[in-house]
């Protein structure tokens, strides 16, 4: 979807400000949101991509307003309630709903060690080979689809080449709507800064994306 | 860095509203009560990023990049394996490519659409990386960004943008500073910094502010 997450090449957003001797979480609730938001994911109601593409539905006045811990929190609340895990009237009583069943088990502390080193790969075997080879000029398609995607509009319609094959990747833009994993070829495309921005833009550098097959036709 | 951006930010985090601490209590009280998460595992969790994983294990994996030439080849043909030896790996690091900057190719890393950030080696990513000022500039003007971080490249130095788009997670490779050859693997991961890593600074002995 065109929203506002889609930020590469915007401006306005105003300086870089880093932060000197940085916590990894600024206020207990923030670390509470980050663990709550990964203990319920291990029930696997959602995936990564829907898990992605709940953010980019907040509305883009909302979305840049709100830290982001506050977006955790509100994606966490409403996949919650989407996948029937929580029901809003729970959420507004703080309270289970009466009879409601218990779940079982939830996440350990045991078990954090091991689910955080195995991951989620998401990679996958395919029969196809890759459609692209190393070298080919290829152009990204100049689409806008209305659900979510992995491709920036920075990047539609531009020349780039093949610099790399990555293998084999679930793809969000069927997966982040539980419409299937749809795996297919992903290749790192070398756009120079030049394709991208024009010719105000240096003529050395250049920006790599990793595309899926999907985003890619042969120029 | 001005004491008045430090205190921006103390401004802007105050500012959270402040039943956002009272509305994730309430609903970390409603998953335990309905048995959807045990607050050990939440404690857990906070655990690992707060005080376990973080830009330590990327600095050790340069060190080793930096002494050890068959290393340094395993991690820029397979970084996933390579970083993998050190034990690190798994969430948001499945699939690691590690990109290497020379006096001709300066890297940096970026994720335009949300925060990918390769949390094995880095940890949780700090809030310039997340944020709309970061995320907008450096793909269009990554040396402008740069200068802000106080690094100016010449013109003929490539830089290259790498934006996170996929399952893919980026870490660089900097330069090993000169003057550094006495010092051992160990001192050698004391001088990389997280900043280094993301491509957005260079390593730099004697370490600023050292009496080295």
């Amino acid at each position: 979807m065109n929203g506002v997450h889609d930020m590469g090449g915007m401006h306005g957003m105003g300086p870089v400000q880093p932060e000197k001797n940085e916590p990894v979480f600024h206020a207990p609730w923030e670390a509470r949101t980050f663990a709550l938001s990964l203990a319920a994911g291990a029930w696997r109601r959602w995936n990564i991509d829907a898990w992605r593409h709940e953010i980019e539905l907040i509305p883009p006045a909302d979305y840049l307003s709100m830290s982001y811990y506050e977006r955790w929190y509100a994606r966490l609340v409403e996949l919650l309630t989407k996948t029937r895990l929580v029901s809003r009237e729970e959420i507004g009583s703080g309270d289970p709903a009466p009879g409601a069943p218990k779940s079982t088990p939830p996440l350990s502390a045991d078990q954090v060690p091991k689910i955080l080193s195995a991951g989620a790969p998401a990679s996958r075997q395919i029969d196809a080979s890759p459609r692209f080879q190393l070298g080919q000029r290829v152009r990204s398609r100049n689409v806008h689809p209305a659900g979510h995607t992995r491709l920036p509009r920075y990047a539609r319609g531009k020349v780039g080449t093949v610099d790399r094959h990555r293998g084999a990747f679930v793809f969000p833009d069927t997966n982040a709507h539980f419409l299937g994993e749809n795996p297919q070829h992903v290749y790192s495309i070398r756009f120079a800064a030049q394709e991208l921005w024009g010719r105000e833009a240096s003529p050395r550098d250049a920006v790599y994306l990793d595309m899926w097959d999907d985003y890619l036709e042969p120029a | 860095m001005s004491h008045e951006h430090d205190h921006d930010h103390e401004q802007a985090h105050q500012e959270v509203p402040s039943d956002l601490t009272l509305r994730v209590k309430a609903l970390e009280s409603l998953l335990v009560e309905k048995g959807l998460v045990d607050p050990a595992a939440l404690d857990a969790l906070i655990d690992t990023y707060e005080h376990k994983v973080g830009p330590r294990n990327g600095a050790r994996v340069v060190a080793r990049a930096w002494v050890d030439a068959a290393y340094r080849a395993r991690l820029l043909a397979d970084g996933t394996s390579a970083i993998a030896e050190f034990g690190f790996s798994g969430r948001q690091g499945e699939h690691m490519v590690v990109v290497e900057n020379t006096p001709q190719v300066h890297n940096l890393i970026v994720c335009t659409l949300c925060s990918c950030y390769p949390w094995p080696v880095l940890g949780l990513p700090p809030v310039w990386y997340k944020s709309a000022p970061y995320r907008s500039r450096a793909v269009i003007d990554p040396r402008g960004v740069l200068r802000e971080f106080g690094l100016e490249l010449p013109e003929t130095t490539e830089v290259r943008v790498w934006d996170s788009t996929a399952e893919l997670r980026y870490l660089v490779l900097p330069e090993r500073p000169t003057g550094t050859d006495h010092l051992s693997e160990e001192d050698l991961a004391e001088l990389v910094t997280r900043d280094a890593m993301v491509g957005v600074a260079k390593v730099e002995y004697p370490k600023p502010g050292s009496a080295a």
